[in-house]
């Protein structure tokens, strides 16, 4: 699919049959956050002190159709990666359902359940935590499709260097380890790897924000034509939106664990509806502005073992009036394209 | 007109490593003036961290500043012993690292460790000191300071962290800070809240200052001049709005180019191919030469910082000079 066509595939709505390749309704993560050694202690002799609970993600409804990319911005925290992670069958949820081409994953039988977490694949940020180092680049890249048996007898060389030219390495360096290369290279290894699964859907978790700019650009073509040549379909989290308007064709922006905001980015971008987005895109350093008065969004961000009441976003909110304390916002249709999470919007 | 607060010449600085010798900074030049931020940008190991680390005297062995002078209103720095050199720090100029804890102690209450930095330096009473913490700490923005004076490092989000460090590099209103990729690891909303802070600094203060960043469009909104380094070099200089829309070096071009903003949506992005060389065992002539699409025979020769336009300078044999010349 070229990206225009796809371009014009995240300007229509979902329709009511319509099945997304991936769908989360009302999915939820809770972390329990240990207590320390003092506040165990503190307990022990009667004081009250409660484990405390984070939520990570919170009653989360997402659909992402066949061929797109859907952006995941939002700040430290806010509760990407957990959410990145649920999508691709890492991660189980607390709570809510995910849905793989209609089917609850849950529900599928072993054969099934197996090939649907096998076509979901993940990219990290730091491609050297996630490549073991005492292995040689080629059994990085060949292990899981020879164990999944994606390999023909005695086509393992071959598979592999495949691989690793379609994600613009060398199979000259397969026999050298993941130390021996440069971050730019290894974060290619890391997509080698994925991809070598064949999946269909992947999500990529700061891919690129570890890398230099001049690097950071090769991959982001890199992934781009990847996607044209094998149809993939992309969950793109990162916390850089000059990256995620350049390569979504919708974003979805979160704020503590909630989603506010979602939108053909086109819209995000121009005809932003929350207070939240707003503020953040006013907030990015844009490399057309000049000694400009840089935009401040007040206060710090909440604390996710405490959140806020109501709208999370209240504190900070320019916009704020007292409905927003008690109330949490449900995200609604600001129209068939366009949902946010604002209580401005009931006000006609 | 004064002397600039600050005049890089030639600066070299060498690690002496069993490898081989690493020109981490290898003929740096760059002048900042009062109230003035300069913008040092680059991939990462051009040397930017060494050179600010140059100016603070704060290079350790194998490395040494093997040429070139570091003038602070005139004075070398490089010629000065470690004590006159601990005098200036944190005194008269400070640094800003990109890990506030390199500035902060973990153990020791944030009243406790300002009121020591203003006794270190000056003869002034306790209550005085503590005053001027607080105003310190209200200039960048932190809340109720009075009360976050008697917090601890760990009390406080990082964003808040790096403000304090700030604040702390502020307590004897320096004439210079060195600031290194300071909110990189932040969030864009609390980075905008230092760079708005900061920038209201230097303009009120007359504080010089040098930040170091890999994002062009941080230097973009705050930078009145810039420097971009490659392999230890500064290849391009000047004013930060003539070299971002029109820049003369090939390799600034590519960066810029590679930024997603400057591209069309959906289209791929323009990218520099290759990757940067080992320090160790950079090519003769132009170091960008393997990497550059306007390389030609001569560029085996090493080109030198030259002023292609007035106040515009760049390290090439072949800039893009109609381009930038044109208005
Ligand atoms: N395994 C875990 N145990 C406890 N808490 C966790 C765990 N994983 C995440 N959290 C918490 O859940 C929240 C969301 O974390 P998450 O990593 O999803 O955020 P993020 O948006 O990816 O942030 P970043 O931009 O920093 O990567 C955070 O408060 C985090 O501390
Ligand atoms: N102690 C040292 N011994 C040997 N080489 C060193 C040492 N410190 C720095 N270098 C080298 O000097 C070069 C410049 O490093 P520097 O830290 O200044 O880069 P930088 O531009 O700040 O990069 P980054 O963006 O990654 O911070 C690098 O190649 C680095 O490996
Ligand atoms: S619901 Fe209220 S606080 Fe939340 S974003 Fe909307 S106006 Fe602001
Ligand atoms: S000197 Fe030659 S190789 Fe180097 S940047 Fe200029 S044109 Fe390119
Ligand atoms: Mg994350
Ligand atoms: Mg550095």
């Amino acid at each position: 699919m070229s990206a225009t066509d796809a371009e014009i595939y995240a300007t229509r709505s979902f329709t009511e049959t319509e099945v997304p390749m991936i769908e989360l309704k009302g999915v939820s993560r809770r972390f329990a956050k240990k207590l320390d050694v003092a506040a165990k202690l503190a307990r022990k002799l009667g004081a009250d002190v409660k484990e405390e609970v984070v939520h990570a993600v919170d009653h989360v409804d997402l659909r992402v159709r066949k061929g797109e990319v859907v952006g995941l911005v939002g700040e430290s925290g806010c509760g990407k990666s957990t959410l990145g992670r649920i999508v691709a069958g890492i991660l189980p949820q607390s709570e809510g359902q995910v849905l793989w081409n209609g089917q609850d994953v849950a529900t599928l039988p072993g054969e099934a359940a197996r090939t649907a977490k096998l076509r979901r694949q993940m990219i990290f940020q730091d491609p050297y935590a996630s490549l073991n180092p005492r292995m040689r680049v080629a059994d990085i890249v060949g292990e899981a499709p020879q164990v999944h048996g994606l390999i023909k007898r005695g086509g393992f060389d071959e598979y592999v260097d495949e691989q690793m030219r379609r994600a613009g390495l060398d199979p000259a360096f397969k026999r050298r380890y993941p130390h021996q290369f440069s971050g730019g290279q290894r974060q290619r290894i890391g997509i080698a790897r994925a991809l070598a699964v064949q999946p269909e859907f992947i999500v990529c978790d700061e891919a690129v924000a570890a890398l230099d700019v001049s690097i950071q650009a090769q991959i982001l073509n890199l992934f781009m034509r990847l996607r044209r040549e094998l149809d993939l379909t992309y969950l793109f989290i990162s916390h850089d939106l000059g990256v995620v308007e350049h390569l979504s064709d919708r974003v979805v922006i979160m704020y503590l664990g909630r989603v506010v905001e979602e939108a053909p980015t086109e819209r995000v971008f121009t005809a932003a509806n929350h207070p939240y987005t707003r503020s953040l895109l006013d907030s990015v350093p844009r490399i057309g502005n000049r000694k400009r008065a840089f935009a401040t969004v007040k206060g710090e961000i909440p604390s996710p073992l405490n959140p806020p009441s109501g709208c999370h976003f209240h504190p900070r909110c320019p916009l704020a009036f007292d409905r927003c304390k008690v109330e949490v916002p449900k995200l609604k249709a600001v129209d068939s394209l366009h949902r946010s999470a604002c209580h401005l919007n009931d006000r006609a | 007109m004064s002397a600039p607060t600050l005049e890089v010449r030639n600066l070299c600085t060498h690690f002496f490593t069993r490898a081989g010798v690493v020109k981490a900074v290898d003929d740096v030049s760059f002048t900042v003036d009062r109230g003035k931020v300069l913008g040092l940008v680059g991939e990462s190991g051009s040397g930017k961290t060494v050179t600010g680390f140059s100016i603070m005297g704060l290079v350790d062995a194998p490395g040494r500043i093997v040429s070139g002078s570091i003038l602070f209103q005139g004075k070398d720095l490089a010629t000065l012993s470690e004590e006159e050199m601990r005098h200036l720090r944190g005194n008269r100029i400070a640094m800003i690292f990109q890990d506030p804890m390199m500035t902060l102690n973990p153990v020791l209450r944030i009243d406790t460790q300002m009121i020591e930095t203003v006794l270190a330096h000056e003869k002034v009473s306790e209550d005085e000191a503590r005053q001027r913490s607080r105003d310190a700490l209200g200039m960048v923005g932190i809340p109720s300071p009075d009360e976050r004076l008697k917090s601890y490092p760990h009390q406080f989000s990082g964003g808040m962290r790096q403000r304090v460090a700030i604040a702390i590099a502020l307590l004897h209103r320096p004439e210079l800070i060195v600031a290194d990729e300071p909110t990189t690891a932040l969030d864009v909303t609390i980075q905008g809240q230092i760079l708005a802070e900061v920038q209201k600094l230097c303009a009120t203060t007359g504080t010089a200052m040098i930040w170091i960043t890999h994002d062009l469009s941080v230097v973009a909104g705050l930078a009145d001049d810039i420097a971009v380094m490659y392999a230890g070099k500064v290849v391009e200089y000047g004013d930060v709005g003539e070299v971002l829309d029109k820049p003369l070096h090939p390799y600034t071009h590519g960066l810029i180019g590679s930024v997603p903003s400057r591209n069309k949506r959906g289209e791929p992005l323009r990218q520099i191919p290759g990757m940067t060389p080992s320090l160790l065992n950079l090519p003769e002539g132009c170091a960008f030469r393997a990497r550059c699409p306007r390389a030609q025979a001569d560029c085996v020769q090493r080109p030198e910082l030259r002023e292609w336009l007035p106040a515009r300078l760049a390290r090439c044999h072949h800039p893009h000079r109609e381009e930038a010349a044109a208005a």
